[in-house]
């Protein structure tokens, strides 16, 4: 077990970053449902990658491929320069983090977490210690003794990740660990992985459906949709540069402008800009953040319009308005809460804040 | 929730029943045992503890005894044997066909117990298909005696009737056992053996207890098959107590037998489901 204590401590160098997992054209059908399609992806060594998608978008099904609990139709995983879809789940070294904990019934805390340790056939004293260690690391050396049914939800998700943990992995996946927690805690646990995160080293695969849960954590998303990847890249790009419709309006609120671009001018309703686009039909997001009041200094380039103020949501910090303009164009609006609006207020945005986006078939 | 007067007009009759059919028949054995026979045939209705004097002075009653625990205990042992397998099987490895295996296990209890008692007859007697068969094939010259009226043939017989009483309760703690442990437990580093011994096994223990006690204390209490295919050597207790109860008419004798039986069976029941607790996690 040397050499794999040496890898799992390069991981503590994020400077390097080379590949960890491969992902090479992975596909999975039952029967005649195709559940991924062509699936290739790649996961650094240290980084946190999130797997998000709406149920049924085959997120949990590529994350037991990599796990070894389904076996891909085609395609290949490599992890660490080996082969790794060949191997049974007990010979990989990927752990994972399991929806409801499966914890067992019949172990208390401290052997559940010594489990993956005692199959090894490790020596007593080094299980003792390294139980010790991944309890005090997840702040559950108190329930040690403790049956997984006599502590919290809360409590358990901790188990389960010293459980995992414990075993060194070179990789961790987690299948929405945070899902049955409650809002509060659950945003807790999310600061608290990600740093744990950190500490360790290890990658992390992490499958959820809330886009927010994967802004907060990620390095980098990988979103999924009907089993295929529809983008993949850090929070913020994904965010600031949504490469589809569909991306744009899972991850946030966002307007998507239709239109037809004539002679580098995009026409949208009674809007127009220019662009360097080609002549065609075309498809923008615009944040609704991208949004202001007109003021009276007017932008050269800025973009106007007038509307009616529909329906107003407070959100504490920011409001979002639902402005219906004359030609039937309706635009999300994000301003700060304290503004008082009446009438038929104009506002305004920035060309280049609008992102050429690619349409998203509406499948099935 | 209920009216007081409703909930006694329903509770009733179950109550009436078990008094006049269970406790008042107990009550009345209880008295026998504790009375006895004159010479002339009649009961004495004077209390005394001859009865179980005689049970502890005659052999025959004790080793009798000691001989079905045995035979029980051997078919206990071959049905959980063969029906935790079986158990097993049907819940991780059938897949599709799972509910056709399992009206296949269940198909034999609507033939009548008489019935497959004397298809083991005709199949262990001396011009049995077994012997016929045995001899056809040159492999024995004369018809195997031991194989009919002999503890064996009972402890064949009723293993053959017990284990689909053992595989159902085991069967049922399996299915309870939920897959995600299975997988975490792989997952873990745990090979398929391991996994069975430090996960699957322990979990089904309920199970495990609850068909052994089937097993056992049903085939303890049985006396067909001793007397169809037990012979000489295969007589168990019951044999016994219907021999007291019938022909001997000597019932004070055949109720303290029984007494002694229930409060046995009675003990084990309670020890079983007290272990059964000990080992449940859901």
């Amino acid at each position: 077990m040397a050499t794999s204590e040496q890898l799992t401590r390069s991981t503590h160098e994020p400077s390097s970053r080379s590949t960890l997992l491969e992902v090479r054209n992975v596909a999975k059908s039952f029967g005649k449902n195709v559940v991924l399609r062509n699936i290739s992806l790649q996961v650094a060594e240290g980084e946190f990658l999130t797997i998000l998608g709406e149920s049924g978008s085959g997120k949990t099904t590529l994350l037991r491929i990599i796990a070894g609990f389904e076996s891909a139709t085609s395609g290949e995983l490599w992890m660490a320069g080996q082969r790794l879809d060949t191997l049974p789940p007990y010979k990989r070294r990927v752990n994972t983090v399991f929806q409801h904990y499966a914890l067992f019934p019949h172990l208390t805390v401290e052997q559940n977490v010594g489990y993956g340790l005692r199959v090894e056939n490790l020596d007593k004293g080094e299980i003792a210690s390294r139980v010790e260690q991944a309890l005090a690391q997840v702040k559950m050396t108190a329930y040690a003794k403790a049956k997984p049914s006599r502590i919290s939800g809360g409590q358990q998700q901790r188990v389960a990740l010293a459980r995992a943990l414990v075993k060194r992995p070179q990789l961790l996946l987690l299948d929405e660990p945070l899902s049955a927690l409650d809002a509060n805690l659950r945003r807790q646990m999310q600061v608290e992985l990600k740093s744990l995160q950190r500490e360790v080293g290890i990658s992390f695969v992490f499958v959820t459906h809330d886009q927010e849960e994967a802004m907060v954590m990620s390095d980098r998303i990988a979103l999924l949709r009907r089993g295929e990847l529809e983008q993949v890249a850090t929070p913020r790009e994904i965010y600031s540069r949504p490469a589809s419709a569909y991306t744009a309006q899972f991850i946030g609120h966002t307007n998507l402008l239709s239109g037809e671009v004539r002679q580098g001018v995009m026409h949208c309703g009674s809007l127009s800009w220019r662009t360097r686009e080609p002549d065609g039909p075309v498809l923008y997001s615009l944040r609704p953040e991208n949004i202001r009041v007109a003021g009276h200094a007017a932008r050269p380039d800025a973009v106007r319009f007038r509307g009616k103020l529909q329906h107003r949501a407070f959100h504490g910090a920011t409001e979002l308005l639902r402005i219906e303009c004359n030609d039937g164009l309706i635009f999300s609006v994000r301003t700060g809460a304290r503004e008082d609006w009446q009438g038929t207020p104009e506002f305004e945005f920035d060309p280049q804040d609008a992102v050429r986006v690619r349409a998203s078939a509406e499948k099935g | 929730m209920f009216s007081r007067t409703y909930r006694n007009v329903v509770t009733l009759p179950p109550l009436v029943w078990v008094a006049v059919f269970l406790l008042l028949p107990y009550l009345l054995m209880f008295c026998y045992s504790f009375w006895s026979v004159s010479p002339a045939q009649t009961i004495v209705h004077s209390w005394t503890l001859d009865n179980y004097r005689e049970l502890l002075r005659v052999e025959v009653y004790w080793q009798t005894l000691l001989r079905s625990m045995w035979i029980a205990a051997r078919v206990m042992f071959f049905s959980l044997l063969l029906g935790y397998p079986l158990a097993y099987f049907l819940s991780f490895c059938a897949g599709a066909s799972k509910d056709l295996y399992y009206q296949l296990v269940i198909i034999p209890l609507w033939v009548s117990y008489l019935v497959r008692a004397y298809a083991w007859k005709t199949i262990l007697g001396s011009d049995g298909v077994l012997n016929t068969l045995l001899q056809y094939v040159h492999l024995t010259r004369h018809p195997l005696e031991f194989l009919l009226y002999s503890p064996f043939a009972v402890v064949l017989t009723l293993t053959h009737i017990y284990t689909p009483f053992t595989f159902l309760p085991i069967y049922a703690s399996l299915e309870h056992i939920p897959r995600n442990l299975v997988e975490a437990s792989n997952d873990l580093g745990a090979s398929p053996a391991q996994t069975f011994w430090r996960v699957i096994f322990p979990l089904s223990i309920p199970g495990v207890l609850a068909g052994a006690t089937f097993a056992f204390v049903l085939s303890l209490g049985d006396f067909l098959a001793p007397l169809l295919l037990g012979g000489p050597s295969g007589i168990m207790i019951s044999n016994i107590v219907v021999s007291l109860f019938g022909a001997a008419y000597n019932w004070p004798l055949g109720a303290s037998i029984s007494l002694c039986m229930l409060v046995l069976v009675v003990s084990l029941l309670f020890a079983s489901e007290r272990l059964e607790k000990k080992w449940s996690f859901s």
